[in-house]
């Protein structure tokens, strides 16, 4: 700006001391128009270098602005340098999948680990918590993008049971990435998406055991080979709804020829309700038809193999409905210091099928047509940081309808109560628990709950547990 | 035309009138979904009116600990480009939500798929990482947005980023970047004119998310009431933290919106430290609107707290 001002001074002086000749002649004339095309010409010229400068200042503050934080992040770099020097550099075991491991161990007190509820006959991976110190499923999460298509997830679990060291395969699928639209496939074993918690693995239940409701009607889980596709909506309002078609031989199911008998439908939607509070809420459906199911649990102590009966259902087709919801608060939808979970499910379940009781030389047979329900709801509230407590009530209710009773050997009465067929009573719990939470990876929680089977004259079954559960490795992300 | 005609020529109008409305790609057409208001606050400037930003949480939320929730799904389900922190903020939520979107073009590796923080070099990048440092992060500090230097680069890439998901409208992002850029650069200048008094000046804080600015603006930490990044504070440590207070005499007590200010007042109230409510992003004060305003707000709360030292706050 300066060196304008100068300029134009100059430029004003001669101009001004140009015409302080007297006379002005023809030729002077010219060379006034000279000297003034000149003075133009310098003034042009003076004016377009001075725009150059100011240009070129600007240009050189910009320059130094990006300079210093070019300097200030090469010094970074520089200070950060011999810290990593493996930075940039690929290494073949930055493509490792994600690996993360679940640590549960538990102490408990039981009265008696037996799981028998009246009017359902059990399967899967119902059962109770071994008496004393034992270890839970301990898991193993494997997990990836495979590549820009697919996602892939292995999760295993490794239980102690009677002695004996098994791996247990949980999930094994892969899952599209890229189909867009909405949509997503996902195929291999896996948890159906039926209910709420069927697809949350134990771990990251807020109790220490499964609703009843699962126990009682799922197996624990519904955990079934086959494809899943779910579509969400492009609405504002979360609306999913997907469709799997499963092999049909897990428990609700059994056995069966095709090996593709099970079908599922479930929709779900949610949204928020404030900045504070959100729901989900869902419903589904299962129908399957086999050939042989199993009856017994998959007791943790061995149960199946003490008896020596063959309790079986054949020919059978089973259909259970479901509806759950949940409820989730935090203040401002900060869960940090404070959050409050509520969540219930309702699942019915319509089975029928040949009853077949066989125990030695002696047998029954009956036509078995059942009506089952149950429910579960619970509250959890974390009411300072790390401190939870949580409550739940589970109910089941059996109406089965036997038929065409064929005695061979064994009274009607002994078939209903060794069977599982017999509805003689609505099993319900109570559960309190009270967990802590050192760390996002670690709790240690302590659970009382009382189970009243059902079963006329039986006492109830008083459940103390302290469990803990640790997870080493990377972040698993938790559904909603 | 009988009254008859009228009334079904009604419907059919509205109707194609509200198809017409949601076919016509000139206005907003770009569903951005941004993870943090910083970043939504970004993705307006560059984008404009060609851009509709749906932000995932709030100045009240530890971008750390949320869920993906249903709504946030269904958004993230029709978003054309997404803008999140990166260097595994939202490790316990996102790759959750991708993979529940059904979207393909926001997934990992898709140009709709943007980091902020991995634009930029990361201060307190570890070496050996080991969950007994508390919930750290091998890839660094990942609040990167009090650094203006470096959010005029994350702005810069992410600017080029929509022209390449958008070729349409690149022209608009790339003058709009000019534009920001040029007020941008100014405003740094007026507000290190501004703090020049804070250079050198110690604060204690909650948690590790201002590293970035208090390195721009030379303070430096003479603690943090976390024990370890991301653990809640207990007494022991925050009694450990009044010692050292005593001996170093920080000129205040740093706070974020989404922290509990139980820890800071406890210290607060024993050192007679000024406890100073930062916003951190957008909306986490009255004043802090946008970008530039959160930077002003910040250096202005910044200063005002060092002018306080020595005197009880309330």
């Amino acid at each position: 700006m300066r060196m304008q001002i100068v300029a134009a001074t100059v430029v004003a002086a001669l101009s001004i001391s140009a015409p302080t000749h007297a006379e002005i002649s023809e030729s002077d004339n010219q060379e006034i128009k000279l000297l003034k095309q000149q003075l133009d010409s310098l003034k042009h010229d003076y004016e377009s270098r001075i725009q150059a400068l100011e240009a070129r200042i600007e240009a050189t503050a910009i320059n130094a602005q990006e300079a210093r934080s070019q300097a200030q992040q090469v010094s970074q770099e520089l200070a950060q340098k011999p810290a990593r020097p493996e930075q940039g550099k690929v290494s073949s075991n930055s493509f490792n999948p994600a690996i993360s491991l679940i640590l549960d161990g538990r102490s408990t007190s039981i009265d008696e680990t037996e799981l028998s509820l009246p009017g359902f006959q059990l399967g899967g991976e119902a059962g109770l918590p071994e008496d004393g110190f034992a270890t839970g499923h301990n898991e193993l999460v494997m997990s990836a993008n495979i590549d820009d298509t697919f996602y892939g997830e292995l999760s295993t679990a490794i239980v102690r049971e009677a002695g004996e060291t098994e791996v247990e395969l949980e999930e094994a699928f892969i899952e599209t990435l890229a189909l867009g639209h909405g949509l997503t496939l996902k195929a291999g074993q896996f948890y159906s998406g039926i209910g709420y918690l069927n697809d949350v693995h134990d771990h990251a239940h807020d109790f220490a055991d499964r609703p009843l409701v699962y126990e009682a009607l799922l197996g624990g889980h519904l955990l079934d080979t086959g494809v899943q596709v779910s579509w969400l909506a492009p609405t504002d309002t979360y609306l999913r709804f997907g469709a799997e078609f499963l092999s049909g031989s897990e428990y609700p199911s059994g056995d069966n020829g095709s090996n593709a008998e099970g079908f599922s439908l479930f929709a779900k939607t949610g949204g928020d309700i404030n900045a504070s509070s959100s729901w989900q809420l869902g419903a589904s459906y299962y129908t399957a038809e086999f050939d042989v199911r199993e009856a017994g649990g998959h007791h943790h102590h061995g149960g199946e193999e003490e008896s020596g009966a063959d309790n079986e259902l054949l020919n059978g087709e089973v259909e259970l409905y479901g509806v759950d919801f949940v409820y989730k608060w935090a203040p401002q939808g900060n869960p940090r210091e404070r959050n409050f979970i509520f969540q219930a499910e309702y699942f019915f379940r319509d089975e029928d099928g040949d009853a077949e009781f066989v125990e030695g030389a002696d047998f029954a047979e009956a036509y078995y047509d059942g009506e089952q329900y149950g429910y579960y709801a619970q509250a959890i509230y974390q009411f300072m940081p790390r401190w939870r407590i949580g409550a739940r009530y589970d109910y089941l209710n059996a109406d089965n309808d036997i038929s065409d009773y064929v005695d061979g050997g064994i009274p009607l009465d002994e078939f209903l109560e060794e069977s599982g067929l017999g509805d003689e009573g609505n099993p319900d719990r109570y559960t309190l628990m009270l967990d802590y939470s050192p760390s996002h990876f670690s709790r240690i929680r302590l659970q009382y709950s009382q189970l009243d089977t059902g079963h006329e004259g039986a006492d109830d079954n008083d459940i103390l547990m302290l469990q803990y559960l640790m997870s080493l490795g990377s972040h698993g992300a938790h559904k909603y | 035309m009988s009254l008859k005609n009228v009334r079904w020529v009604i419907p059919v109008v509205s109707v194609l009138l509200m198809a017409t409305m949601f076919a016509n790609p000139a206005h907003g057409s770009l569903r951005v979904f941004a993870c943090e208001p910083e970043w939504a606050a970004l993705a307006e400037q560059l984008g404009g009116d060609q851009v509709r930003v749906f932000t995932a949480t709030t100045a009240f939320q530890d971008p750390h600990h949320i869920e993906a929730r249903p709504s946030l799904i269904a958004k993230a389900r029709r978003a054309g480009v997404l803008i999140c922190t990166g260097a595994e903020l939202e490790i316990g939520w996102l790759p959750l939500l991708l993979r529940q979107s059904g979207n393909a073009d926001i997934q990992p590796g898709q140009p709709g798929h943007f980091l902020a923080a991995e634009q930029v070099e990361r201060l307190e990048v570890l070496e050996n990482v080991d969950r007994s440092a508390g919930d750290v992060h091998a890839a660094g500090n990942p609040h990167v947005h009090l650094d203006p230097y470096r959010l005029l680069r994350i702005a810069r890439a992410f600017a080029e980023r929509l022209s390449e998901v958008d070729p349409d409208q690149a022209n608009v992002y790339r003058s709009n970047f000019a534009t920001f850029k040029q007020r941008w650069q100014e405003a740094i200048q007026g507000w290190e004119s501004m703090a020049t008094a804070l250079k050198g000046s110690r604060v204690v804080v909650h948690h590790s998310n201002f590293s970035y600015l208090l390195d721009w603006l030379d303070m430096e930490v003479v603690a943090d009431l976390e024990p370890k990044p991301g653990l809640p504070p207990t007494t022991a440590h925050l009694v450990r933290v009044q010692a050292t207070v005593k001996a170093e005499k920080p000129a205040a007590i740093l706070l974020s919106t989404y922290h509990n200010d139980k820890p800071a007042r406890w210290l607060a109230d024993r050192s007679d430290l000024p406890l100073v409510r930062l916003p951190f992003t957008i909306g986490g004060n009255d004043d802090a609107k946008d970008l530039f305003s959160l930077y002003q707000t910040t250096v202005s709360l910044l200063l005002e707290a060092q002018s306080q030292t020595g005197q009880i706050n309330d």
